[in-house]
């Protein structure tokens, strides 16, 4: 959004830019604005597009070994594992790889949670991202089913009786969504068409998200306007993308760890038994990052109220705009949101760990008390608070926090106080 | 800098939250813990071990359990037993395996070579089922992997067979053990003292034929183990040091304007 007009220097660039605006683009993202103060809570944006390209360019590979048949598919996975060269090597990063981007979306959506980034004028933003995380979901989730291991198969054939559900129309929906009357090879198939194609569809819904993003402008830690582009902001190059290169780097280090030394510790181990209709895994359960909303699933003791419960649970967040009524963004300022913040962040992992545990006794009653809480945090907490609470006053602009050289929080607080003293 | 420390002590315990959750689930008894020549960062298979891994395979486990995933020539191939490729050759030719059809349309027997997957001891799952007593005995290619425990509860499982506690009834064809979920197993106790002669003369002891052919499994479940560990060594490495650089190239840029990084 720079405000002269950019021209090409030169007759071809000039030439071809007035056909076609690509160097204008090229422009706008090298001078794109960006914040000063963001901090590296801020460098996961790039990760996740890292993270995106990475698992296509990989899935592509695999794609290209991979046989999508009942009768086949764990073959083929050992084929890649042993006979493919490097293929053990992009296998590991592709199935490492899911867990390091939900661990970054994760990361991404909290940090948005924090700062207040799905308020005001960010709402579509918000929105499209909640879009591409449900996307995500059911990438992976077919994902796991393609190399037909005991844990692909069970954890389809749970995942897809849910929509068994729902009155009337569940079964036929279930077999259509099966293409048969249990999970099968059709099903098999299908799903690996299903996860060829949705990463296209998120890259699409990433290009949307940068695009509504580069409207308003990133937000920033402590959520207020840019109020001079000049003093407030930083061009996207250099500076952004070497902060997001040394980001990423750290989170590549940590990314190869999982890929070279303990490659299996996020999968379940019964997914290297192959798949068998005949016999039932003990315990029933999905990857990590989809744990949350397992337990969600589960703890309503109703099959279909349990699976509105579950996909409440993500809607609630597509309508969190509406439901924070704290015009504040910056959770910096808002000191009793703050504790709730992370009550939500316990309980989200509570969520997760009883998730992994089987649904009985005291893991379910906790369970319970953990979804009634994830729903009152959105539907009263929120609405309640932004109404009620006292925020602490708001700096003037982004530059008088971070003068003094720290885009840190401590300081931007600091800076409050030393206005209110003023 | 603070921040970004921050960053990385939350990173740390959400990972190692993630990474006990998903291998605390659901072990009951404590395992038997082996240090294996194969952990660690550098972690190599012991090679003698690995032959004398694949010699109980073949001597004891072989007659039920399969290794469909596996190939001759993967005996003689590098960060494996690293069997000679004569050897190799030598112990495919022990097995028949059905070729054809030929010219005559007719199929026929003939020696295995090394491009032949592991001959399997049955014909299908159900001739598998029928000679064990309606228990089928694994495939045993990925095995470890299969296995919450990995090359522990394998090895526990050998050493795990103990009479039955007081009280417990097993029914004909049942063995306890210990270590086995439910700790009932339908495979008798497969190993004996000096089941095995070995050539290099180790003393086949159980205790030493359990880690041989645990170290023999892992093996076959992760053939590619030695260039892993080597390679991510080095990637590793080289991420370090290129993160060092870019750090340095950072805080030149950031310098240009007051604000700190």
């Amino acid at each position: 959004m720079s405000d002269q007009e950019y021209t090409p220097k030169s007759k071809v660039g000039k030439w071809f830019n007035d056909r076609l605006p690509l160097l204008t683009l090229a422009n706008h993202l090298t001078d794109y604005p960006t914040p000063k103060n963001l901090n590296y809570w801020w460098t996961f944006g790039g990760i996740l597009t890292f993270c995106l390209i990475t698992q296509i360019i990989t899935g592509i590979i695999l794609g290209m070994h991979y046989v999508a048949h009942a009768d086949l598919a764990f073959q083929s996975v050992e084929h890649i594992m042993r006979n493919v060269n490097y293929g053990w090597l992009i296998r590991y990063v592709h199935a490492n790889g899911a867990s390091m981007f939900f661990l970054a979306v994760y990361i991404h959506i909290f940090r948005s949670l924090y700062y207040g980034s799905y308020k005001s004028p960010r709402e579509v933003i918000w929105i499209i991202g909640m879009l591409i995380y449900f996307l995500m979901m059911a990438t992976a989730f077919m994902g796991y089913v393609l190399p037909w291991g005991q844990m692909s198969f069970w954890g389809a054939t749970v995942i897809t009786n849910l929509f068994s559900a729902i009155p009337l129309i569940g079964d036929s929906i279930t077999t259509w969504l099966w293409g048969g009357y249990s999970v099968d090879n059709p099903t098999l198939t299908r799903f690996f068409s299903l996860h060829y194609l949705f990463p296209f569809l998120i890259l699409g819904l990433v290009v949307l998200h940068i695009w509504a993003l580069h409207v308003p402008g990133n937000n920033n830690p402590i959520g207020i306007d840019i109020k001079k582009p000049s003093k407030d902001t930083v061009p996207f190059h250099p500076y952004i993308v070497i902060k997001d290169l040394f980001a990423l780097l750290i989170f590549l280090i940590i990314f190869a760890f999982f890929v070279f030394f303990s490659p299996n510790i996020l999968g379940h181990a019964d997914n290297y038994i192959e798949a068998n209709p005949l016999v039932t895994p003990a315990h029933i359960v999905p990857e990590w990052y989809l744990l949350p909303f397992y337990a969600i699933l589960r703890s309503v003791p109703d099959k279909l109220l349990g699976v509105i419960a579950m996909f409440a649970a993500i809607f609630v967040l597509v309508i969190l705009p509406w439901l924070d009524t704290s015009k504040v963004r910056s959770t910096v300022f808002r000191p009793v949101y703050k504790q709730f913040y992370w009550f939500l962040v316990a309980d989200v992992l509570i969520l997760g760990y009883v998730g992994a545990m089987p649904a009985e006794g005291l893991y379910l009653l906790i369970a319970r008390v953990a979804t009634a809480y994830y729903f009152a945090h959105f539907l009263i907490i929120l609405p309640f608070l932004g109404m009620k609470e006292k925020t602490t006053p708001l700096p003037l602009s982004i530059t008088e926090p971070v003068l003094g050289g720290s885009a840190d929080m401590a300081m931007a607080r600091n800076n409050t106080d030393f206005k209110e003293k003023l | 800098m603070k921040n970004f420390l921050k960053l990385l002590a939350f990173f740390t315990i959400i990972l190692t939250l993630i990474s006990s959750k998903a291998s605390a689930a659901g072990e009951q008894q404590e395992l038997l813990k082996v240090d294996w020549s194969f952990k660690s960062f550098f972690g190599k298979f012991d090679r003698a071990s690995l032959q004398r891994g694949y010699q109980v395979y073949s001597e004891v486990c072989a007659s039920c359990h399969s290794l469909k995933h596996l190939s001759y020539r993967n005996l003689a191939e590098k960060g494996g037993p690293e069997f000679t490729e004569l050897e190799a050759k030598a112990i495919a030719s022990n097995f028949e395996v059905t070729d054809g059809p030929n010219s005559d349309g007719e199929m026929f027997e003939r020696p295995a070579k090394l491009s032949d997957k592991f001959v399997m001891p049955y014909a299908n799952v159900q001739e598998a089922i029928a000679a064990n007593g309606g228990a089928y005995p694994p495939d045993m290619s990925v095995l470890v992997k299969a296995r919450g425990g990995g090359a522990n509860y394998i090895y526990s499982v050998l050493m795990g067979y103990e009479d039955p506690p007081a009280g417990m009834e097993l029914d004909d064809g049942v063995y306890y053990n210990k270590y086995m979920y439910g700790n009932k197993i339908k495979m008798a106790s497969p190993l004996d003292d000096d089941i095995v002669e070995y050539s290099d003369g180790t003393k086949a002891t159980v205790d030493q034929m359990a880690k041989d052919v645990t170290t023999f499994l892992q093996w076959t479940a992760e053939p590619h183990l030695e260039a892993r560990h080597k390679m991510g060594f080095r990637v590793i490495i080289y991420l370090f040091v290129l993160t060092i650089l870019v750090y340095f190239s950072m805080k030149k840029i950031w310098s240009r304007i007051e604000t700190k990084v």
